[in-house]
């Protein structure tokens, strides 16, 4: 016997749980007020999910999906991305849309039963929130596709969940970017969750990145945890898939402190005490600790960050509350181009039925 | 008809710099029925590229093209390998522009051979328009010759949201006619009166117009003077069109080759039924292929309707 291939799946981890140094530091974060900005950032999304999940418990908000967690993972491919780059999210990565200009009201719109939500005013080329699992896998290669097609120096980055690296989906995105070399970034955001099932039921693979080998593409795994890390192998795949190097698939390895959503309750599968053990991981602490040690970060200016991300998100919370319900007539907008018959009839029927509800 | 097809793509494609074509087969080969023939060729691999033999890959880059600014032409090799695309076109393709509020959009087309009677092998012969008439936000269409393949392919692509092109493999070959390559679409969303009667509506599209012409032309022979339709576009449906002759002819005939069971031929029925009923002399009659699995070929001419069965049926109608 002959071996006729070899595959390696490296790791990446540039910050300890502690916040100490534990790789080289990227160029980017030789610049402290750029981490400071990351930390708000991460910050900012964590106050937002709380009051989200607050929204929803008080019936001021339909199911939602908190990022609790997820922080280190959202930030650092947002601070990664290109404004000109393309997402296609799940439907968890606030922090990284919220970086890239999409409002807290946006989100809360939609997660509150709106498509408005949908139509970002910043950005507006990326994707809508994609809820049947990994299909926006294939979007981001086919947008990849425009942009090799057109020659623009653009990418397209796909999250996907753990468990949604079982998907067909997954699996064809990955095999077209390689097969076309599209410039393509695919992040899996491994939470060991999907819903109550861990990582070891779905799949006997070691690592979800090595899932790449097959597709001939490189698969690295980070710490999801470690926004500097997440940044640093996020942004050197885009540049390479930028410069025609491409795609990439990337495994950040992170964990859902959060119920999946809030129409989910984790203790009925999973133990406590994994749960606590996470803690002890999360992704802002180590940042905190970062900056602090550099001389970036204090007390002071820690409760002023809280107290800023509170009126946003109040802020936020007021403009969404006060949207008025969509027309009826909504359902009928946009569906095409132009209006059909057979459609304006049923418009007339839906007006004369509407709902008086406010709908929230 | 497939050289009109070829036309049609070669026609857009060099007007429209935003037309690329993919699919399984469709560079070097020019698809397994020549329907992109030389256009790889003339136009690059980048416009006209295949793809991994994956079906919803067809669909969903499809989608991420679309959105960014491309106009994909996509062909799935038979209609039978279309399932694993639906979800695609379910969930986005034809979602983008509403849940987006109209941000972004897929103006895509996907073009497929629709139905049998070319003794192909199993899952190749399938007729399920039906399936894909039921999903908002989709336009299906059906050309029923060179012409209309040609004219609707132009509008197909030129429309600003997504449509399945239904191509009737019995007429790829069968068919042929002078068409001008003059870049002109035909109207989408309407229908083509094909022989003007005025005795007997039938309704039909794709391959079946030819049996329902044939069949008037029987029916002419012994005094019965029938309108053939074809519907064209299966999804939105043409009411107006098909009211208007039904209040002529006061009897309507539906032929479709696809199963009957919650038939296109149903809707049509349907809306004759809500909106036209008093101008009804008889019962209307839907003479389509039968509720089981499109056999294969030795028996698929059983399964298709006959001449003769379109002959009856409209006889059944008058004697009533």
């Amino acid at each position: 016997m002959t071996i006729v291939a070899n595959f390696n799946v490296h790791y990446r981890q540039i910050l300890d749980s502690q916040g100490r140094l534990v790789g080289p530091l990227p160029a980017f974060a030789e610049d402290l007020p750029e981490l400071v900005k990351m930390y708000a950032a991460m910050t900012r999304v964590r106050v937002f999910d709380t009051k989200a999940v607050n929204l929803q418990r008080t019936g001021q908000l339909g199911t939602y999906p908190s990022s609790l967690g997820h922080e280190a993972t959202h930030i650092g491919v947002g601070a990664a991305m290109r404004p000109e780059d393309v997402l296609a999210p799940v439907y968890r990565e606030f922090g990284t849309q919220l970086w890239r200009g999409v409002t807290m009201a946006e989100i809360l719109m939609y997660w509150g039963g709106d498509e408005r939500g949908n139509d970002f005013a910043v950005p507006r080329h990326d994707f809508a929130w994609c809820v049947p699992i990994a299909t926006q896998t294939l979007h981001a290669a086919g947008a990849a596709m425009a942009f090799k097609i057109r020659r623009e120096p653009r990418c397209a980055l796909a999250y996907i969940g753990d468990g949604g690296t079982s998907e067909g989906c997954f699996y064809e995105a990955l095999n077209l970017a390689g097969a076309r070399d599209l410039p393509v970034v695919f992040v899996i955001v491994n939470n060991g969750w999907a819903i109550s099932v861990p990582v070891a039921s779905q799949t006997r693979a070691q690592t979800l990145a090595q899932k790449a080998v097959a597709a001939g593409i490189p698969g690295i795994q980070v710490d999801g945890n470690d926004v500097l890390a997440v940044r640093a192998v996020v942004g050197e795949a885009l540049e390479t898939a930028r410069h025609g190097g491409g795609p990439c698939l990337i495994e950040a390895l992170t964990y859902r402190l959060s119920d999946h959503t809030t129409a989910d309750d984790a203790n009925r599968y999973r133990p406590e005490s994994e749960v606590k053990e996470a803690w002890a991981l999360e992704p802002l602490p180590r940042l905190r600790e970062y900056l602090r040690r550099n001389g970036a970060w204090d007390d002071a200016r820690e409760e002023e960050l809280l107290r800023d991300c509170a009126g946003q998100v109040d802020a936020a919370v007021r403009e969404y509350l006060h949207s008025v319900k969509p027309s009826t007539d909504a359902m009928f907008d946009h569906l095409f181009a132009t209006p059909l018959p057979h459609l304006e009839e049923q418009r007339a029927i839906a007006r004369k039925y509407a709902s008086k509800s406010r709908g929230h | 008809m497939v050289e009109a097809i070829t036309m049609a793509h070669a026609w857009e494609m060099h007007h429209d710099a935003s037309v690329v074509v993919i699919g399984q087969d469709v560079g070097a080969n020019g698809g397994v029925f020549r329907a992109t023939a030389g256009l790889q060729a003339r136009f690059g691999s980048d416009r006209v590229q295949d793809t991994p033999l994956a079906e919803a890959t067809i669909a969903g880059m499809s989608v991420g093209m679309a959105a960014h600014g491309l106009k994909p032409v996509a062909e799935i090799q038979f209609m039978g390998f279309i399932y694993p695309a639906l979800d695609q076109i379910i969930n986005h393709m034809t979602r983008m522009r509403y849940r987006t509020r109209g941000r972004l959009s897929c103006p895509v087309v996907i073009r497929t051979p629709h139905g049998g009677g070319i003794h192909a092998p199993e899952h190749h012969s399938e007729s399920t328009e039906t399936l894909l008439c039921h999903i908002p936000g989709l336009r299906v269409v059906c050309p029923s010759s060179p012409a209309r393949a040609y004219g609707l392919l132009l509008a197909a692509i030129r429309d600003p949201d997504p449509v399945v092109f239904l191509e009737p493999l019995r007429l790829y070959r069968a068919m042929r006619q002078e068409v001008m390559d003059d870049g002109r679409a035909m109207p989408l969303d309407r229908c083509f009166i094909l022989r003007e009667g005025s005795d007997v509506t039938i309704v039909s599209w794709g391959a079946m117009t030819l049996d329902s012409l044939r069949a008037a032309a029987e029916l002419n022979s012994v005094g019965i003077d029938a309108e053939v339709i074809d519907l064209a576009t299966l999804s939105p449906i043409d009411s107006e069109s098909i009211l208007a002759s039904v209040a002529r002819t006061g009897r309507l005939v539906i032929v479709h080759e696809a199963a009957r069971n919650v038939g296109v031929g149903a809707e049509i029925a349907a809306i004759v039924a809500e909106h036209g009923l008093y101008d009804l002399h008889a019962p209307i009659a839907r003479v389509t292929g039968f509720d089981t699995i499109m056999p294969l070929f030795r028996l698929e001419q059983d399964y298709i309707p006959s001449v003769q069965r379109i002959v009856d049926a409209v006889r059944r109608t008058l004697a009533d």
